[in-house]
């Protein structure tokens, strides 16, 4: 049994790369990514499991990675929103983002491309009030919600996203 | 953050002696989802965060044994609303799960943390409570099992002792033909924890058992087995004396920020009808054993 007050060893995947690492219990899963990892990708806002700027995949389910304590994502596959596109290109569900005008300030962008494309692995076709659900979690504070949902139904049963 | 030592039990009895040696210092980790949010703003200072995630016994499961459908305290929100046998012998809990915070939080957040921190508003708790839920403890005694509604003392407050841990949450198979709903009102859809929160069911008897909560210092269990709600013949005068009964224990906090207590007294009555129909519908489609 570990009991440790000191930095733990863990080992996790993130987006496909085995990654080594010493995190102290406290330290969030979303801060040990952004500041040990610098991936910065992932968006620290509200910080009370809320606004879903943080959300990340941990072993194929989105969570709000400020309410993860990095110790807990030992032994998991982690993808965060630079783990989703072939390297420097765009996946359709992006492309859409940019085309139905879903991005903004584009804080929030991150957080709901992965909970869209979770919402999309889960349900391929979903309706307006299926795509509102699954992007509840989400906050945008430039109000874009209609684009994003757009942007999410203009690609429902797209093959590659 | 602050600091804090992690432990990672491995067995139920390492965790059963960790919270023996810390009592009060010992705080369990589960899903995190109130957790860690307490720990950031200062609420809570525990010595140690004793995460739960790795004794086997504890892992996401439900199944069914000695006529109970059994809910292991690692089982998370999203895992009750993808059970099919809870969708067809349980739907109103499967119904409150689904409510649950947002998708991110359902994927972390477990049923047995939603009871263990006993808000009043948690929405599990009055399909739970009308499911005639047990809670299974597990201490340096042994394992014991606490009905419910024997569990539940105030906010934050249950009448788990010293040392003690919640196993499991089981759920026993109704005997006979029952239709039941929850129902809940709340600010925003997503986020807002429930203004309030409602399950109601109804049984080929006729036997009506409701629970509602976010009114009161911990939710309650009513219940009427004259056949009244269930006979459409009965007037609504009988019917609303009924429920001025049921809701009689309902005591908003003037303080909260989510609704005012006439609003909730309101909508409470408001809900408890349309459980009661919704509850009514289901048994008359066949309703669920």
């Amino acid at each position: 049994m570990i009991t440790s007050v000191a930095a733990i060893p863990i080992e996790l995947t993130v987006n496909g790369r085995p990654r080594r690492l010493e995190v102290l219990p406290h330290h969030t899963l979303l801060e040990v990514l952004r500041d040990d990892l610098g991936l910065t990708g992932t968006k620290a806002c509200c910080l009370v499991g809320e606004c879903g700027a943080c959300t990340v995949s941990l072993d194929g389910r989105i969570v709000d990675s400020c309410l993860v304590l990095a110790v807990e994502a030992d032994g998991s596959e982690v993808t965060t929103i630079e783990g989703v596109a072939p390297e420097s290109r765009l996946t359709e569900l992006q492309r859409a983002f940019l085309e139905k005008g879903a991005v903004q300030c584009g804080y929030c962008t991150p957080g709901q491309l992965m909970a869209a494309r979770d919402l999309l692995d889960r349900l391929p076709h979903p309706t307006l009030a299926e795509a509102q659900e699954g992007l509840a979690g989400n906050l945008c504070r430039c109000g874009c919600y209609p684009m994003i949902t757009e942007a999410v139904l203009a690609i429902a049963g797209v093959e590659e996203r | 953050m602050q600091t804090f030592a992690y432990a990672r039990p491995t067995t139920l009895d390492e965790a059963v002696a960790l919270l023996q040696l810390h009592g009060p210092e010992a705080r369990l980790l589960a899903g995190g989802t109130d957790l860690i949010i307490r720990l950031r703003d200062g609420t809570l200072h525990p010595g140690v965060v004793v995460d739960l995630k790795h004794i086997p016994e504890l892992r996401p499961a439900v199944r069914e044994r000695d006529g109970y459908i059994s809910i292991s305290a690692g089982t998370v929100m999203s895992d009750l609303v993808g059970d099919a046998r809870l969708r067809r012998h349980f739907a109103a809990l499967v119904e409150a799960a689904a409510v649950v915070g947002a998708v991110q939080i359902r994927n972390r957040a477990t049923l047995a943390g939603n009871i263990c921190n006993a808000s009043p508003a948690a929405d599990t708790s009055p399909p739970l409570l009308v499911y005639g839920a047990e809670v299974v403890a597990v201490g340096p005694a042994g394992e014991r099992r606490i009905p419910l509604d024997d569990f539940f003392v105030r906010s934050g407050q249950t009448t788990l002792r010293r040392g003690e841990l919640v196993a499991a949450i089981e759920l026993p198979l109704p005997g006979r033909r029952t239709g039941a709903a929850h129902v809940r009102r709340t600010r925003r859809h997503g986020h807002d924890l429930a203004s309030v929160t409602l399950c109601c069911s109804v049984d080929e008897t006729g036997l009506v058992r409701l629970a509602y909560g976010s009114v009161g210092p911990r939710p309650f269990l009513v219940s009427d087995d004259s056949g009244t709600l269930a006979d459409a013949t009965a007037s609504d005068a009988a019917k609303a004396a009924i429920f001025e009964r049921f809701f009689a224990d309902a005591s908003p906090s003037p303080r909260s920020m989510r609704a005012s207590p006439d609003y909730r007294l309101a909508m409470l009555r408001v809900l408890g009808r349309r459980a009661l129909a919704t509850a009514l519908e289901r048994l008359e489609a066949g309703g669920a054993r």
